[in-house]
C-alpha cells in the first residue's frame, strides 16, 4: 500500500511566525488544471494590522544595519532559494501548469534577481547620493534612506513576480508586508520559509494570503504604513481608490504598470522607496 | 552701557512701479482674467497695491492650451544648448533687477528687505543658473532626457520669488513648459517675472502665470492636460492634490508642511547655537516650511540657553520691512496672523508658559512679537501643529536618544537641527533623524545643488540639486 503523504498546512507569514489567520478563514487553492491544492490562509484586517506592527518594530533594526550586511541577507535569501530550487519547480508546475524547462528559466531569474539586488544594497547610496557643491563654506551630502514600513501587493507570478517586488524594497533598508498573489499564494508562504531561514529578521518581510479587495484597502489606509506598491492591482478602479486612501497620510504610490519580470529592472523599485536627505554642516573653525 | 539707537534706514519704493491692474500672462501677452479681480495688500501698512485678474477655468484652459503648444511646437524640440541660453539670460535678468524684486517682495510679503535682498532674490538668481547649466547635460543626469510635457505649479506666499524659481527653473531646462499659480496674496513678482520672460524673448506659452486663489490652482493640478503638478503649501492641499491626480498618469511633487525639531546638545557652542535657533524660527517671520520650530535643549543647560535666547530675542526689531535694520516684518496677510494668534492662545490654555520681548507693534498692518513657549509637552498642539508664524516651543530632554525620538515624534518630516561641538554625535543623530534635509551647527540654509523636500507627510519628490531634476524627467534613475 502507499504511504500517505503528510501535506502541508499554508499559514501567514507574520514578524518571524507562521501564524494561521485570526479570522480562522481560509480559501481554496486549485492546480492549472482545476484540482484542488490546499487551502490558503484567508487574511483579514486584523491580520493586515498586526503585520504591519511587525514591520515597523523590525524597521529600527534593519534600517540601522550596514548595507553590507543587507546585501549578505539578500544573498542568503539566494542561495537558500537556489538549494531548494527542486521544490519551487515543482510548485510553480502545480500551479501554473508551466513547462519543466519554463519553470527552470523561472526559478533561475528568481536566483539571479536576488543575487543582483544584493549587490545594491552598498553600492545605491554611491550611485543616487551626491556630494553638492553649495555656493558657501558648507559640508553637503544627499544619501538614500528607507522609506520605512511598504505594503506591497504582488503581482500574480508566484515567485519571480514576489521577488521582484520585495527584494529591491528590504534591500534598501525598508521592511514590508506583502499580499502575495491572490491566485497563486502557496508559493509565497514557501518562499517565506526560505526567508525565515535566510537570516532574514522577524518582521523585515510579513506575507498575507488573501483576497486583493479586501486587505489591500487597509494597507493603504493604514496610517504607520509610508508607502504602497501597487504592482499587483489589476483592476484599475481598485487602484484608484488604493491610490486616493494613501493620501490619507501621503504614503508614496507605485502605480501599476506593464512590466517584463524577465528584463533587468530598472533602479526605480529601489529608488521609489527611498528618501533622499541632505546634510549640512559648515567648514570652518 | 551706553544704548545706541538706530535710526531708520528705509530702502526707497521709488524703483518699483506697481500698477493699478494686473491681467494673467498667457502665451507671451498680459491677458484679461475672467474670474473676479481680487487686491493684493500690503501687509505691512494694509495699503491696497493693485488689482489682480483672477483666472477662471476657461483660462487656465487657454493657459494650458498655451503651454502645451509651446511644449510641442518650441520648447521641447529646442536644443538643451538653446534652452539653456534662454535660462541663463533670464537669471541674469533677475541679478540685474534685484533692487526692483526684492523692494517688490518686502511690499508685497511683509518680509524684512535684508532678506528678500540677500536670500530670496539671489537665491532665485541661483536657481535659474544652475539648472540652465543642465538643459544640454541631462544624458549625465541619470533620469534620461525626456521631459513630461506641461507643468502645472502651485507656490505659496512666504518665498514667492523664490519658490517660483525653484519650480520654474528645473521644468524649463528638462524641455517642460509650465503654467505656474503664485499665492494670492502675493502675486505681484511673479507677474513682474512675466516681464523678465518677455525681456529675455522667451518663446510664448512656455511661461504662462494664472493668478487667482484656490479654485484656480483646484483647476490647473486637475486640469486634464498637464503632465506634472507641482505643489508647495500646506499638507492639507497637499493630500487633496494626491487625492485629485490618483490614477491618473501624472508626476507628482509635493513640498509641504513641517514641525522641524533644532536639537541643542550640552557640548554645542551656546552662542552659535542660539543666533542658529533665531534664523531657524524667525528668519521669515516663521513663515517656512522647513522652520526650526521645536526647541529641542540638553536638560543640562536648557536655563542657560534660554537666558541667552530671551536676550538675543529682545534686541530683534520688528516693524518696517522695507527698512534694512528690520529684523521680523509683517504677518503676510490677516488670516495667517488669526491662525497664529489662536495656536498661541491653544499653547496658553493647554498650559504651557508664553514668553515674548517687550517690542511695540505698529499699530496698522499684520504684526506678531517673536515668541517662545516654555514648558511644552509633546501632546500639546503648538509642539504638533504647524505655526508658520515666529513661535518656537521649547521642550527639554537628557539623552542622545531621548532627542531622537522626540525629534521623530511627528508625522512631517522636513527638516532638522542638530548642535554639537561632537562629530561623532552629530553623524549619528543626523542618521537617526526622519528628516529630508538636517543642518548640522547651522539652519535655514539653501542652496540650488542641495536637494530639499521631506518624509512623511512633509511630502514628496525633492526640489534642487541632480535630484531635482527627477521630477521634471521621465526617465527613472
Amino acid at each position: 500500500m502507499d504511504r500517505i503523504d503528510v501535506r502541508k498546512t499554508y499559514k501567514l507569514y507574520i514578524g518571524g511566525a507562521f501564524p494561521r489567520s485570526e479570522s480562522g478563514r481560509s480559501y481554496e487553492v486549485l492546480d492549472a488544471k482545476g484540482r484542488f491544492l490546499a487551502n490558503a490562509s484567508h487574511a483579514s484586517r486584523k491580520d493586515a494590522r498586526d503585520a504591519v506592527v511587525a514591520a515597523r518594530s523590525a524597521f529600527k533594526g534593519w534600517s540601522s544595519r550596514t548595507a553590507y550586511n543587507r546585501a549578505q541577507v539578500v544573498y542568503r535569501i539566494a542561495e537558500v532559494l537556489e538549494s531548494r530550487r527542486a521544490q519551487f519547480e515543482q510548485e510553480l508546475r502545480d500551479a501554473e501548469g508551466i513547462s519543466v524547462g519554463k519553470a527552470r528559466d523561472v526559478v533561475d531569474a528568481a536566483v539571479d534577481r536576488l543575487v543582483w539586488y544584493a549587490g545594491w544594497a552598498d553600492k545605491l547610496g554611491q550611485v543616487v547620493g551626491n556630494a553638492n557643491p553649495v555656493a558657501g563654506p558648507f559640508f553637503n551630502l544627499s544619501t538614500p534612506e528607507a522609506t520605512g514600513v511598504v505594503a506591497v501587493v504582488a503581482p500574480a507570478s508566484p515567485l519571480l513576480g514576489l521577488v521582484s517586488v520585495l527584494a529591491p524594497v528590504i534591500t534598501t533598508g525598508n521592511t514590508c508586508v506583502v499580499l502575495a498573489s491572490q491566485e497563486h499564494p502557496l508559493t509565497s508562504i514557501t518562499l517565506a520559509e526560505v526567508m525565515a531561514t535566510a537570516d532574514v529578521p522577524a518582521g523585515v518581510v510579513n506575507i498575507l494570503t488573501g483576497q486583493r479587495a479586501e486587505v489591500a484597502p487597509w494597507l493603504a489606509s493604514h496610517m504607520d504604513v509610508n508607502a504602497l506598491d501597487l504592482t499587483g492591482v489589476d483592476d484599475p478602479s481598485l487602484a484608484v481608490s488604493l491610490e486616493v486612501a494613501a493620501a490619507d497620510n501621503l504614503k508614496r504610490v507605485r502605480r501599476p504598470r506593464a512590466e517584463d519580470l524577465l528584463a533587468t529592472p530598472d533602479l526605480s523599485r529601489m529608488t521609489d522607496f527611498v528618501e533622499t536627505k541632505t546634510v549640512w554642516h559648515p567648514m570652518g573653525v | 552701557m551706553t544704548v545706541f539707537e538706530y535710526a531708520p534706514a528705509p530702502e526707497s519704493r521709488a524703483i518699483v512701479d506697481i500698477r493699478a491692474s494686473y491681467g494673467l500672462f498667457v502665451d507671451g501677452a498680459f491677458v484679461e482674467g475672467r474670474g473676479t479681480a481680487f487686491k493684493t495688500v500690503n501687509p505691512a501698512t494694509e495699503e491696497v497695491l493693485a488689482e489682480v485678474a483672477e483666472a477662471s477655468d476657461a483660462d487656465v484652459n487657454t493657459a494650458v492650451a498655451a503651454a502645451r503648444k509651446a511644449y510641442e511646437k518650441v520648447w521641447s524640440r529646442m536644443s538643451g544648448a538653446e534652452r539653456a541660453k534662454y535660462l541663463y539670460r533670464i537669471a541674469r535678468i533677475i541679478q540685474e533687477r534685484s533692487r526692483e524684486l526684492a523692494v517688490l517682495e518686502s511690499i508685497d510679503n511683509g518680509k524684512p528687505i535684508k532678506e528678500s535682498r540677500d536670500v530670496d532674490v539671489p537665491t532665485a538668481a541661483a536657481y535659474f543658473f544652475y539648472y540652465a547649466g543642465w538643459a544640454d547635460k541631462l544624458e549625465h543626469s541619470g533620469y534620461g532626457t525626456t521631459p513630461l510635457g506641461v507643468a502645472a505649479q502651485v507656490i505659496p506666499w512666504n518665498f514667492p520669488l523664490l519658490m517660483l524659481a525653484w519650480k520654474i527653473a528645473p521644468a524649463l531646462a528638462c524641455g517642460n513648459t509650465v503654467v505656474l499659480k503664485p499665492a494670492e496674496t502675493t502675486p505681484l513678482t511673479a507677474l513682474l517675472f512675466a516681464e523678465i520672460c518677455q525681456q529675455a524673448d522667451l518663446p510664448p506659452g512656455v511661461v504662462n502665470i494664472v493668478t487667482g486663489a484656490g479654485a484656480t490652482g483646484h483647476a490647473l493640478v486637475g486640469h486634464a492636460s498637464v503632465d506634472k503638478v507641482a505643489f508647495t503649501g500646506s499638507t492639507e492641499v497637499g493630500k487633496a492634490i494626491a487625492r485629485t491626480v490618483a490614477g491618473t498618469t501624472k508626476k507628482v511633487t509635493l513640498e509641504l508642511g513641517g514641525k522641524a525639531a533644532n536639537i541643542v546638545f550640552d557640548d554645542a557652542p551656546l552662542d552659535q547655537a542660539v543666533e542658529g535657533i533665531v534664523n531657524g524660527i524667525f528668519f521669515n517671520q516663521g513663515h517656512v516650511c522647513c522652520a526650526g520650530s521645536r526647541l529641542l535643549v540638553q536638560e543640562s543647560i536648557a536655563d542657560d540657553l534660554l537666558a541667552r535666547l530671551k536676550r538675543r530675542m529682545s534686541t530683534l526689531r520688528l516693524g518696517d520691512p522695507l527698512d534694512k535694520n528690520t529684523d521680523i516684518g509683517a504677518i503676510n496677510s490677516r488670516e495667517q496672523l488669526e491662525r497664529i494668534r489662536a495656536l498661541c492662545d491653544i499653547g496658553e490654555a493647554e498650559g504651557a508658559e508664553r514668553w515674548a520681548p517687550a517690542c511695540d507693534l505698529p499699530s496698522a498692518g499684520f504684526w506678531f512679537p517673536p515668541t517662545l513657549f516654555t514648558g511644552v509637552t509633546q501632546a500639546h498642539r503648538i509642539a504638533r501643529e504647524e505655526v508658520f508664524g515666529p513661535v518656537l516651543s521649547v521642550l527639554t530632554f537628557r539623552t542622545p536618544a531621548e532627542a531622537v525620538e522626540k525629534a521623530n515624534n511627528t508625522p512631517y518630516g522636513l527638516s532638522a537641527g542638530v548642535w554639537s561641538d561632537k562629530g561623532s554625535l552629530i553623524l549619528k543623530v543626523a542618521a537617526q533623524l526622519r528628516a529630508g534635509v538636517v543642518w548640522a551647527n547651522t539652519f535655514n540654509k539653501f542652496d540650488p545643488t542641495s536637494p530639499f523636500g521631506g518624509y512623511q507627510e512633509s511630502g514628496y519628490g525633492r526640489e534642487g540639486g541632480r535630484h531635482g531634476l527627477a521630477a521634471y524627467l521621465k526617465g527613472h534613475q
